[in-house]
């Protein structure tokens, strides 16, 4: 744990170079850094899959039908999207995930900030006990309890509902302990002051605390948008007979069932299923990055 | 009236107030699920019944001798074996590679990260694509080689080492993040220390960059054994378990006996005691490997 904890200062998103750190000056035999012959197709490796169903996306059916494969199709089908739009209701699946993550998001916000804040500054009955039993539920994945958690929120009647995909994500563990450790290295005086000022609890967490906290929970907003947004298993067996509470996710794995063949169709919708994730990514890469590095102390 | 204020504004009254809702919401999904699952796997019971029936250690007894659980038991073993030093292995070099200012680093570093961000459906259907046995690229590009070709999802033998594949496409951006953030955390004055001794590059990655990155590695390989051990989405979406069972884990078989088939006949507890052994494994492979760790890695601080 205590070296985890060092992880979470590092930010790997900082170049070496920016941190100080300086290419050691040695014998150059090229005008650029051989590590670029490692790293270049290291990079189209692990872009291939995206750039390959981004060409199919674009391509005919029997285009895509055809092998060796068209690497370029001479023109491009952006019809493909419109027509893989209507085809998998997207906008359904869309709102539906939108409803699901942005309420989750929010919710575990406000209550892992609570949380945090008393598990950090107030001495209350319980607390250290508390905290270490809510610690150990991060140890037990959700795959193993899987069965009795449905039979919970079955017995909730969230069943078929979207409230199946909230109700049990308001308030993250893992939220609650990344914004703990991250409130007990605040420095404490100013809140002191407020406090011999007169002020509660609640407006010193508010006014003083949180404005001091934005990346922290900008790091916990961006992972838990990923979880939920992305999350397969649990509306798995929580959406069974309900089209209309399908999320992102279910909807695209049900297409894909329907559709299998129809490669160019199924890999638009793939693609317009990934744009939100990626766009989140590519503003808020820094908070991606630190929150899992900050992910490390979940284990 | 001013004794209720005070008792309300106690700090005792004040921090509960704050942690009750998360508290409430955590013991009613993360902690009760964890006795009842306990509970149910000592019963016979189906999901959508609500008869239960006391079964005693049957369920646990059953275990012993159902094949098809023994066979998803291999395959998850077999999985996790290649799935851990590949990933593991696959990041620290990557991170190597990526922790250094030269150009276009930023784009390298993106292309690495963007398949962390996307989901195991996602990826699955790209793969699917990619790995088509007819028509995909990668017997294309294979087909240049001399190699291949390869049936891949389809055929029994090479199906689980695609997923493998596939898999750590997805998690080598998560496992580079956190030894990159582990290889800058290294004093600089270490390295360098190490380089003026005449130590080649090898040499200093070996004495001290490796060492220095134990806690790292440590945290990697339990993470990447848990996760790996719950593979659920991508063999549920891509291989649904075959060809002939051999990509039937663990958490699959138990997805399948509660709620395929155990929704009518009564295969929840069955289900659950297996999820429970599971969890057991688990637990005591983690509290193993630190136990194992903390006796080799050397943690700075």
């Amino acid at each position: 744990m205590s070296a985890t904890a060092e992880l979470v200062r590092v930010d790997p998103v900082t170049l070496p170079g920016e941190t100080g750190m300086v290419e050691r000056p040695r014998r150059r035999w090229l005008p650029f850094s051989p590590w670029h012959f490692v790293l270049l197709p290291l990079a189209v490796v692990m872009l291939a899959p995206l750039v390959w169903m981004l060409v199919a996306s674009l391509e005919t059916l029997d285009q895509t039908r055809h092998f060796p494969p068209i690497l370029w199709p001479g023109t491009l089908r952006f019809g493909n999207y419109p027509n893989a739009f209507r085809a998998a209701h997207m906008g359904r699946l869309f709102w539906n995930t939108f409803v699901v993550t942005s309420t989750v998001v929010l919710s575990n916000l406000v209550l892992c900030s609570l949380a945090g804040y008393a598990f950090a500054r107030i001495r209350f009955l319980g607390r250290t006990a508390v905290y270490y039993l809510l610690l150990a539920t991060l140890m037990v994945p959700l795959q193993v309890v899987l069965i009795p958690t449905f039979l919970i929120v079955k017995s909730l009647g969230l069943i078929d509902h979207l409230g199946a995909l909230i109700v049990p994500n308001l308030a993250n563990v893992f939220g609650i302990f990344m914004l703990t450790q991250f409130f007990r290295t605040l420095p404490v005086e100013l809140e002191e002051a407020a406090r011999i000022d007169g002020a509660s609890r609640l407006s010193i967490l508010l006014k003083i605390v949180l404005p001091l906290s934005a990346p922290a929970l900008a790091t916990l907003a961006v992972i838990q948008f990923m979880w939920t947004w992305n999350d397969f298993l649990w509306p798995l067996v929580t959406i069974i007979n309900n089209e209309g509470a399908q999320t992102v996710q279910l909807g695209l794995a049900a297409f894909q069932g329907a559709h299998q063949t129809d490669t160019s169709l199924l890999m638009a919708a793939n693609v317009m299923s990934l744009l939100p994730m990626l766009v989140l990514f590519l503003l808020a890469q820094r908070y991606f990055v630190r929150g899992i590095a900050t992910q490390g102390l979940k284990g | 009236m001013e004794r209720v204020r005070r008792a309300l504004t106690s700090d005792h009254a004040v921090g509960w107030a704050f942690v009750a809702p998360s508290v409430l919401l955590v013991v009613v999904f993360g902690l009760y699920p964890i006795v009842s699952g306990l509970m149910l796997s000592f019963q016979k019971a189906s999901l959508l019944s609500p008869v239960r029936e006391f079964a005693g250690l049957e369920n646990y007894r059953a275990i012993l001798g159902d094949d098809r659980l023994k066979q998803a038991a291999i395959n998850t073993v077999y999985y996790t074996i290649l799935f851990v030093p590949i990933s593991i292995v696959g990041s620290l070099a990557i991170a190597v590679a990526l922790n250094r200012g030269i150009a276009f680093i930023r784009a390298y570093r993106l292309a690495v990260f963007i398949p962390v961000v996307t989901s195991t459906i996602a990826t699955g259907i790209m793969f699917l694509w990619l790995l088509d046995s007819h028509y995909g690229l990668a017997n294309f590009v294979l087909g240049k080689a001399g190699l291949g070709p390869f049936g891949f999802f389809e055929d029994p033998r090479q199906a689980m080492p695609s997923l493998v594949g596939m898999t750590v496409w997805g998690w080598l951006g998560f496992d580079t993040i956190i030894y990159l953030a582990a290889l800058q955390g290294i004093p600089q004055e270490l390295t360098e220390a190490s380089a003026v001794d005449g130590a080649s590059q090898w040499g200093t990655f070996r004495s001290v960059t490796w060492p220095m990155l134990g806690p790292a590695t440590l945290l990697l390989v339990v993470w990447s054994t848990l996760s790996a051990l719950q593979l659920f989405d991508e063999v549920f979406f891509v291989t649904k378990g075959g060809p002939l069972g051999r990509t039937s884990v663990v958490v699959f078989y138990v997805y399948r006996l509660a709620f395929e088939q155990g929704l009518a006949i009564p295969l929840a507890g069955f289900a659950a005691a297996i999820a429970y052994i599971l969890f057991l494994v688990i637990l005591m492979l983690t509290l193993i490997q630190f136990w194992l760790g903390n006796r080799v890695v050397h943690y700075s601080s």
